[in-house]
């Protein structure tokens, strides 16, 4: 009796083995295309290395203050988020989102989205910031003289 | 006549040598302050924060009402800082202070945030380093270190910092906050890195309150320099002897 059971339970297990899928069954992420037509730095690199670019571009934005864009956790958003039919945004950390498919794939989890939003603001303060910010606004030049002062 | 003009002719480049040169003089023999040449532009996007500024702030309390809140609402709004209906824990980076003198009675409405020190509590007492001073004099807390500890909580005299109790979500891209970490009043960093003003000042002046007046201590010709040397000012707990960025008029 105990061993046919012991028998019974090998087959099982030998079963469970076999349909384990192999790598080849498990369909390769396939993340959203972003908005822009290429990304920061070419493609391999940033598979490989984009958490060394945010890595090194949060300590440079939080203790030195430098805020290019070109590493920026923000403006990878600004690019790979996608929005519904509604056009609302689509948190970038939701299954099949650009961040999310890959990470699931690899098996990766993800810290970034625990603090950091996953989506710009809503459309409209979205436009309104990037207008102050991009220096072109006359709201945001007489700050600065207001602010910096002017210097002798 | 015609020997008047190689006279007059080099006495003119003689002059403008020696104004130049007296310009060139002044902009050395400033050397302690020697930002002149350097920070007449702002800083450039890939430059770090230096040292010759020190960001701080004046409260003119004879100027703030009592039940205003705008500053309050708009630091609400900027940061993404949404209650859950626990005022003993919800964040708070800015808070409406009532004060009342006991023998005349008069009071007084106050907003007290992050004074900002120049000396920290929060940054000595940190066992990480995720409390830190930058350079320009911003107190910030880096929340990639910070390990939730709170002793800054308890070093600050302010009561200035929170703690985030519960998980987030919707966090403002401009403001990451999560849980378990310490959080406070930042002077909008990121507004302050590209020349805007933190948005309590920007909302206190819309309203034409004009209570707050943000700007380089660093500067003698800021705006802020100017008023401080306008209006009698004081440190709030200047027994502590910590240098705060933000000082208050009127009280």
């Amino acid at each position: 009796m105990r061993r046919r059971l012991a028998a019974v339970g090998l087959a099982f297990i030998m079963g469970a083995g076999w349909s384990i899928s192999t790598p080849a069954d498990i369909p390769l992420p396939a993340p959203p295309k972003a908005k822009g037509d290429r990304c920061v730095e070419p493609t391999d690199l940033m598979r490989r290395n984009h958490m060394e670019f945010l890595l090194h571009q949060r300590d440079e934005t939080v203790h030195r203050g430098i805020r290019t864009k070109k590493h920026s956790l923000v403006e990878c958003l600004t690019c790979h988020t996608q929005t519904d039919a509604a056009g609302h945004y689509i948190p970038i950390n939701a299954p099949g989102q650009f961040c999310q498919d890959c990470h699931a794939y690899s098996g990766v989890k993800m810290d970034c989205f625990e603090c950091h939003a996953t989506k710009p603001r809503n459309s409209a303060s979205v436009h309104s910031k990037s207008a102050a910010m991009s220096g072109t606004s006359p709201a945001h030049l007489s700050n600065l003289a207001r602010v910096v002062g002017n210097r002798p | 006549m015609k020997s008047a003009t190689p006279n007059t002719r080099p006495d003119g480049e003689r002059r403008k040598f020696l104004e130049r040169a007296g310009a060139a003089a002044m902009l050395l023999s400033l050397a302690p302050g020697v930002r002149l040449v350097e920070l007449v532009l702002a800083r450039a996007e890939d430059q770090p924060v230096s040292a010759q500024m020190r960001w701080g702030l004046l409260v003119d309390a004879t100027k703030c009402s009592e039940g205003c809140t705008d500053c309050v609402d708009a630091c609400n709004d900027e940061h993404g800082l949404t209650g859950l209906g626990r005022p003993e824990t919800d964040a708070q980076y800015i808070r409406k202070v009532g004060l009342r003198d006991k023998t005349t009675g008069k009071t007084h409405s106050l907003p007290v945030l992050c004074q900002h020190c120049e000396t920290a509590p929060c940054v000595d007492v940190c066992p990480t380093g995720a409390s830190f001073r930058r350079a320009d004099g911003i107190v910030l807390v880096d929340k990639h270190i910070c390990i939730g500890c709170r002793y800054c909580m308890m070093a600050c005299p302010f009561k200035a910092r929170s703690f985030i109790h519960e998980d987030l979500t919707d966090q403002v891209p401009e403001s990451p906050r999560g849980k378990g970490t310490v959080e406070g009043c930042n002077f909008c960093v990121h507004r302050v890195d590209r020349d805007r003003e933190p948005a309590c000042v920007e909302a206190c002046t819309e309203a034409r309150h004009g209570a707050l007046v943000f700007g380089d201590m660093g500067n003698a010709n800021s705006a802020l320099s100017q008023k401080l040397r306008e209006l009698t000012n004081r440190q709030i707990r200047s027994d502590l002897g910590l240098n705060t960025g933000v000082r208050y008029h009127g009280i």
